[in-house]
């Protein structure tokens, strides 16, 4: 019988959550990579047994981790992560010119096909791939090469390429997006890259419609629809109906626009699910009461998602990375906070239930839907 | 025969229990040591100095004989009882945030 398997990356370590259909009741594994940030781990789409994830920390690093038998065991693989050429420079916070530098890896995405294929994006901004399951590392420098990348400049999380979308209909479709730089796409399986960011507007940058600079926090498709994307923005919940090539806002009746996750139903392509917080300065939910909303017309028109969530005295955040959905039957969306919890609901969004209250603070929550 | 002690997340990542034993090739040095100690324990490059400049990491410490040697040269000889095997060289994650 199938199942779900939820991949929780925590500050202090690796959680693997399991339950069967029902998502009733969960076995929790974990800490795997006990005391260190874990940004993201992902499995395979191809081998649902084959997992990666990044695992770093202050004193040692970074690591690449990777599971052979769905996350029970783990080896270390690869972790140097050299770019191409001569880095160059970005500009920091004083608009001062600085050397890229590797930091982290802040997501990674496996192929769609081809299970010892994986992509991580990293900060400083830049995107690697390995074809040999992790243990070798290479940069796809064309898109640290765009002429706008030496006037790239981090926002207040660094200067983090923290979404790969890989397009389902069309292996040489990629899609990233770093903070502060906005959305680029390679349609050359990553040799060369455009941004993608028109019909974007900030107003903490200089030129607030500028070609690049937007401080994008996430964005989705599905897979079904790949040349519709939703965003969530520093301000502003974005949707694209031309792969990126222009974009308007969808905000609507959000009590705010700012927030981090934005995840789109499993089975209905125009079901989304943001999680507004209050601002950019607080990052807590506004009026202390945690709400997931939902819209089922693609944007515009969102509904309050209450139900099992605390509505009173709650000040969590909800990271970039925390929300995922599985693709059973009745859809199950996922989402863990910077308090430890996380929640799910096996109904779409309609109640939630906590599976786990006390986690360390979770930096990412992905979904397997086990065969 | 140098001895040495890796900090507890090195160790776990190393999949090895107490103190490391390493033959080393010529004289003992940091660099000489790290490098035996990333040849036996592959999963280690990268964790205690950079892939491709050999720095040490920032919040990683040498610490032997009671001495604090982060900030000696790499080539620079070790004390003489790290050589002989009779203190360890001790790798320590450094008293810092995290």
């Amino acid at each position: 019988m199938g199942g779900v398997r939820v991949l929780v990356g925590t500050r202090k370590g690796a959680f693997v959550l399991t339950s069967d259909e029902k998502r009733a009741q969960w076995d929790i594994s974990g800490p795997h990579f006990g005391g260190w940030e874990i940004y993201h781990l992902k499995g395979s789409p191809a081998d649902p047994d084959r997992l990666y994830a990044s695992q770093s920390g202050g004193w040692f690093g970074q690591l690449i981790q990777r599971s052979n038998d769905g996350g029970v065991t783990w080896e270390p693989v690869g972790n140097e992560f050299t770019y191409d050429g001569v880095p160059g420079t970005h500009l920091w916070y004083d608009g001062t010119p600085r050397p890229w530098e590797f930091k982290r890896v802040w997501h990674l995405e496996p192929s769609l096909s081809d299970p010892d294929t994986v992509y991580a994006g990293v900060e400083d901004a830049g995107l690697f791939r390995s074809t040999d399951g992790g243990q070798e590392w290479q940069e796809l420098p064309g898109l640290r090469g765009h002429d706008s990348a030496s006037a790239w400049q981090p926002g207040a999380g660094g200067l983090c390429l923290h979404t790969i979308l890989l397009d389902p209909s069309d292996p040489a479709r990629i899609f990233i997006a770093i903070s502060a730089a906005g959305v680029f796409r390679s349609d050359d399986a990553g040799k060369t890259w455009r941004p993608m960011n028109r019909g974007l507007r900030s107003e903490g940058i200089p030129d607030p419609d500028a070609e690049v600079g937007h401080c994008v926090h996430r964005i989705a498709m599905h897979p079904s629809r790949p040349t519709v994307l939703f965003m969530q923005k520093h301000w502003d919940v974005m949707r694209s109906d031309d792969a990126g090539e222009s974009w308007r806002e969808i905000s609507g009746n959000l009590p705010t626009d700012f927030g981090f996750p934005i995840e789109v139903h499993a089975h209905e392509p125009d079901t989304i699910y943001v999680v507004p917080i209050k601002s950019d300065y607080e990052h807590v939910p506004p009026d202390a009461k945690l709400r997931v909303y939902r819209s089922r017309v693609g944007g515009d028109e969102w509904e309050p998602l209450t139900n099992g969530l605390p509505q009173r005295d709650c000040y969590v955040n909800v990271l970039r990375d925390a929300m995922a959905v599985d693709s059973l039957d009745s859809c199950g969306v996922y989402f863990g906070t910077t308090g430890g919890q996380v929640y799910a609901s096996a109904d779409a969004g309609d109640s939630w239930t906590p599976i786990v209250r006390d986690l360390p603070a979770v930096l990412s929550v992905e979904v397997q839907t086990l065969p | 025969m140098i001895r040495v002690v890796l900090p507890a997340h090195l160790k776990n990542l190393a999949q090895v229990h107490g103190e490391v034993q390493l033959d080393v090739d010529g004289q003992a040095t940091q660099g000489s040591v790290l490098d035996a100690l990333e040849a036996a324990y592959p999963m280690l490059r990268g964790t205690i100095r950079d892939h491709v400049t050999k720095k040490r990491r920032r919040f990683v410490r040498f610490f032997a004989c009671e001495q604090d040697l982060s900030n000696e040269s790499p080539d620079m000889p070790l004390p003489d009882p790290v050589a002989a095997g009779t203190e360890p060289f001790l790798i320590v994650g450094a008293m810092a945030g995290g």
